[in-house]
């Protein structure tokens, strides 16, 4: 596999990304500057972590203006995988890439620690190696995860299985005690039309590797493997 | 020259915690009267603009470009001819 | 237009509030051979204040052994230590202060001290990769203390989080001693490799000196002065001394720097930190032997109408001098523009042995940079013994009943009434009667809701501890530990001071910080190589504190000698007082140590149902000085405990082996609340889902609360699988250490001989939430 991490001023998690496509999923994978409008050709670009822009306006809400962002939506458009984590989902969302947009951690707070994900959406690229209500435990760290869309919106999320994960207990329970941010729904990740862009709060490049405490996520990133191969 | 000031908060609408919290902390000074809070951000910008019509397109231009997500926030804006000082 | 501003005669009054003697003043003629102008008289007083002179602790600095093998770069050549770990890497370190700023603005405070530690690191070309801190609050039951634990942690978890850099660990203690003058000391370590150290010597005659980074403004002035003062209840009026932090600045900075290092552009780095413009030119210049020549109308300001006084002073944050080399300047301005960061050539290196500082061509001062740095003034201070000491060094033990505490019987320090009913009634499954026997039970569980032991989820759970997906050990284990990716070592760290230890016995106090932060590290596996401190003390012109504060020093270059771990730097906060006094000596230790095959680390927390549970090392009736006696009883007394470096060294020699022959489960080192709490510590190892113990102590002769809660030193709780009885045994036999099995790792309740039986829920739910609680939450 191609894979290419996009790079904006204040990303933090680029070089994570970049060592677990690399070192685990075992892809060809470059760093891609923001100032690029061509992008090269790749089989799935990763929007990283991060603070872009210090997130300073809004998450995200800076970085979609980017020269790159025209290459990716490009991308999107041909139905190639584009995944956003975190910092990256937000410009996903900023850039009207998925629907919704983000608020403050109903805490306030920034929160880092293990939540459990379960998996509601099984035939998209990110997700065809996960079961049906399968339950991964992946850390988040954000301070405005808490997903918002109308509602019109979210019945369309719904109806068309474009929830991919949703905060949930250690055994799929879905209830306000486990749902870490205040998000609606509990979404934790969502799907764009196609399927083919995934936005997603938790890090699953934190848990791909023993050492690490947890491999869940690197069920994602088979699961990219085997779609684009 | 026209000096713009923009409110921006979150649509009626949305749960803010933020102003939640903050209406917490004056109710437990003794400020039971405060009936509500909303927090928001407050942007001023100094524009060039032949006249007025033009700044307030302009303004309303950058809110929904940039400054305001219209997914989750609404903006006011107040717009005044600056006065020239002399350099 | 143009500015006028006459600039203020120097008067006897204007050399005071400089906080220049009328000998230094007398000095400062000497030098200059005449009277210095405003400009000059401003930064005489922030180059000669101890916070970068360190006129006050130089002598006992020098007691610090500074040499060790695989040093690079030893404490006072620059910015932090460096360490040769192998495999042509190094690492840089330090640990640095921000007391004073936080006390004024916690949240800004704490974010510019982390700021500002990060800097120091990749201003040598090391890549920060972990962040640690140390912090010291008053009792979370007052309104205010909270209000500072809220600021300081969301101003770290702001600038940390954003810049990317995990914050990995640390450490926290709560007591009135600190009121109103919190610590914040942030610690960070960086990797490089050894090729790419940048020095912060200016070299070479002609070489253009840059200013890269933010604009400069009024904030922060008078930052390194204000921070050698005491702070008075009018110090919040120096609102001005605060400067407000940009991470997203600095991060455009860091990759830049580090860009910068691995070109061949520059001879030498140097950051903006204490002093500004002002410290960064002459150290920079004083280290390289040269005179060093800058035009102050170049610099670029975010406020108008500042003066050269000003400019020089000012501690904006977020700001790098670079000196480039001759002819290679489109390289470095390139490198910036990339990151969308602008340089400057304010000016450069000459020949002889003069700063001149000119404004539009007018020169403004002039003063040889050796002056400010390596001849500032240097004095041995008077000391004498507190006091105090007398009075708690009297203290007997057996005034004390070997017994628990009634449970209501005088509220113990530390919890509010209504906390306290609450573990009563959680203990007893009831409300608590006046006349109700006390238990251990609830004891323990008044010990592990108090905040000083209890978790510290709440602090860590805001500081994203995983980005950089090096961190191995996550929050909570004795010392933190990261990977390298790409070697099989790991890095250990451990942060650690005991102030009230310090408050009894400064010498004893001060080598025990060494010895537990060094036994903490031991206990992941790990060898500890050297160490950073942060010395947080009160006013040094006092005798007493004094006196403190060279015991301390003491007592820390004792334990490193013996634990072969030199002192490769950190700095020195003085003038931490309050209406009330000084703080607790607080000489807070920074212990680095490497594990050679990071496949051998040992956790903190019992692992497995039936493991057997062995105490090795001994205890004694030491209850001086442990929150068993402060919290239970209320009492701030005894002589802590005494510490044998012999014996230390070989424990920590046994644990780093049994790691090597993978013998160990877990190892846990006994602290604050002794053998209980370690006991019910080590069941903590998973959120919601804790473990059991059931253990039994052989009679022994000591007092049940001495086995309970005694913090004798050099202790260690491990647990090993069953079928390594014998080797471990063999092993802990020939090793000449004490140790006794106490038992076994069960499923859910904790039992303790016939003193304490409790669910293992109950204990996490009290030590989980003393936090959350006191925070409203």
């Amino acid at each position: 596999m191609k894979a290419c991490v996009v790079v904006f001023p204040g990303s933090n998690c680029d070089s994570d990304c970049w060592h677990v496509l690399k070192d685990v999923a075992k892809s060809d994978v470059q760093f891609v500057w923001h100032k690029e409008s061509l992008l090269p050709e790749v089989d799935l670009i990763v929007l990283p972590g991060g603070f872009s822009y210090g997130d300073y306006l809004r998450t995200g809400a800076i970085a979609r203006f980017s020269p790159v962002m025209r290459s990716v939506e490009e991308h999107v458009r041909k139905g190639y995988p584009v995944l956003g984590i975190c910092n990256g989902f937000q410009v996903l969302l900023e850039a009207g890439l998925l629907p919704g947009a983000m608020l403050r951690n109903r805490n306030l707070q920034f929160i880092c620690r293990h939540v459990y994900l379960k998996t509601e959406n099984t035939s998209s690229p990110f997700t065809n190696c996960l079961k049906h209500g399968e339950v991964l435990r992946v850390p988040i760290a954000h301070g405005e995860g808490n997903y918002f869309c109308d509602e019109q919106t979210l019945e369309t999320l719904e109806a068309t299985n474009r929830i991919a994960f949703r905060y949930s207990s250690e055994t799929g329970e879905l209830d306000e005690a486990f749902n870490p941010n205040g998000s609606l729904a509990h979404i934790a990740g969502i799907l764009n039309e196609k399927g083919n862009v995934l936005g997603m709060m938790p890090h699953p490049e934190r848990v791909s590797e023993a050492i690490l405490g947890g491999e869940d996520g690197k069920k994602i990133w088979d699961s990219i493997l085997s779609a684009v191969a | 020259m026209y000096t713009a000031k923009i409110n921006v908060t979150l649509k009626k609408s949305i749960l803010d915690p933020q102003g939640k919290t903050t209406l917490g902390a004056l109710h437990s000074l003794g400020f039971d009267q405060v009936k509500s809070l909303r927090v928001g951000k407050h942007f001023v910008l100094t524009l060039d603009a032949a006249n007025s019509e033009q700044a307030k397109g302009m303004v309303d231009e950058i809110c929904q470009k940039l400054l305001v997500n219209p997914v989750i926030e609404e903006y006011s804006v107040e717009l005044k001819e600056a006065v020239k000082v002399s350099e | 237009m143009t500015m006028t501003f006459t600039e203020p005669e120097i008067t006897k009054e204007l050399i005071k509030i400089h906080g220049i003697t009328e000998a230094e003043y007398a000095r400062i003629c000497d030098i200059l051979g005449r009277e210095p102008n405003y400009t000059e008289l401003g930064i005489f007083s922030v180059m000669w204040s101890e916070h970068c002179s360190y006129k006050n602790s130089k002598p006992i600095l020098k007691l610090f052994p500074k040499d060790g093998a695989n040093l690079v770069v030893k404490a006072g050549e620059e910015n932090a230590g460096v360490v040769d770990i192998g495999d042509g890497f190094a690492i840089a370190f330090k640990i640095e202060s921000h007391n004073h700023p936080s006390a004024v603005e916690p949240f800004q405070g704490a974010a510019t001290g982390v700021g500002g530690i990060i800097r120091d690191i990749f201003t040598m070309g090391a890549r920060p990769v972990v962040l640690m801190n140390s912090l010291r609050f008053g009792s979370l039951d007052k309104d205010q203390n909270k209000n500072y634990l809220r600021g300081v942690v969301g101003g770290i978890s702001h600038y940390g989080n954003c810049i990317g850099i995990p914050t990995v660990g640390g450490e926290i203690y709560f007591d009135d001693f600190y009121e109103g003058n919190p610590l914040v000391n942030a610690f960070c370590l960086g990797i490089l490799k050894k090729e790419d150290l940048v020095r912060a010597a200016a070299t070479g005659v002609g070489n253009p000196v840059y200013y890269v980074g933010a604009a400069t403004g009024r904030d922060g002035l008078g930052g390194a002065a204000f921070a050698s003062r005491e702070l008075t209840d009018e110090s919040h009026e120096d609102r001005p001394a605060v400067q407000v932090g940009d991470p997203f600045m600095e991060k455009l900075l860091l990759e830049a720097c580090l860009e910068l290092a691995k070109s061949d552009a520059i001879v030498g780095m140097q950051d903006m930190g204490a002093a500004g413009l002002t410290c960064s030119t002459s150290e920079t210049a004083a280290k390289g032997n040269l005179g060093v020549e800058i035009d102050l109308a170049q610099v670029p300001r975010r406020e108008t109408g500042m003066i050269p006084y000003e400019t020089m002073l000012s501690e904006s944050q977020e700001r790098m001098l670079v000196i480039a080399k001759k002819g290679k300047e489109r390289v470095v301005e390139e490198i910036f523009e990339k990151w969308d960061l602008h340089a400057v050539k304010i000016g450069e290196l000459k020949s002889g042995n003069l700063m001149q500082v000119f404004d539009h061509g007018k020169l403004v001062a002039q003063i040889p940079p050796k002056a400010l740095t390596d001849e500032a003034p240097v004095y041995v201070r008077e000391e004498c013994e507190p006091e105090y000491l007398k009075e708690t060094r009297a203290f007997d033990l057996s005034q004390i009943a070997d017994a628990p505490l009634p449970s209501l019987r005088g509220v113990p320090y530390g919890t509010t009434k209504q906390s306290r009913t609450e573990i009563a009634s959680a203990a007893l499954g009831r409300l608590p009667r006046n006349d109700d026997e006390g238990s251990w039970n609830q004891t323990l569980l008044c010990l592990l809701d108090s905040p000083t032991i209890a978790s510290k989820a709440w602090i860590y759970e805001q500081y994203d501890h995983m980005v950089r997906t090096d961190t191995v050990f996550l929050p909570g284990h004795d010392a933190a530990l990261v990977r390298v990716k790409g070697m099989k070592k790991g890095i250990a760290i451990s942060t650690d001071v005991n102030g009230l230890y310090c408050y009894l016995d400064p010498f004893e106090g001060g080598k025990i910080a060494v010895a537990e932060a060094a036994r903490n590290v031991a206990c992941v596996g790990a060898k500890p190589i050297a160490v950073t401190n942060c010395l947080n003390f009160g006013n040094p012109m006092k005798p007493e504190v004094f006196w403190q504060f060279h015991r301390a020093a003491d007592g820390m270059s004792e334990a490193c000698r013996k634990l072969g771990t030199p002192v490769t730097g950190g700095n020195v906060s003085f003038y931490n007082e309050n209406p009330r006094g000084a703080i607790y000596p607080t000489p807070t230790i920074g212990m680095v140590g490497i594990l050679e095959d990071i496949g051998k680390r040992v956790p903190s927390f019992f692992k497995k149902e039936g493991d057997f549970i062995y105490l090795i090392g001994t205890t004694y009736d030491e209850l001086g000085g442990s929150q068993y006696l402060l919290t239970v009883h209320g009492l701030r007394k005894g002589m802590p405990p005494r510490l044998n470096l012999d014996f230390e060294l070989k424990l920590q020699n046994f644990l780093q082996a049994c790691a090597s022959d993978r013998l160990l489960h877990s190892a846990h080192d006994l602290s604050e609340g002794g053998l209980a709490v370690a006991l019910a510590e080590c069941l903590f190892g998973c959120a919601g889902k804790p473990m059991g113990a059931e253990v039994n102590l052989p009679q022994s002769g000591l007092r049940i609360d001495s086995l309970l809660f005694s913090e004798s030193q050099s202790r260690v709780l491990v647990s090993i699988a069953r079928e390594e009885e014998n080797s471990f045994e063999k092993k802990v036999h020939s090793s000449a250490i004490p140790f006794q099995q106490i038992g076994v790792v069960t499923r859910d309740h904790l039992k303790i001989g016939s003193w304490i039986e409790l669910s293992s829920r109950e204990l996490e739910q009290t030590y989980r939430q003393a936090i959350p609680r006191r925070m409203g939450e």
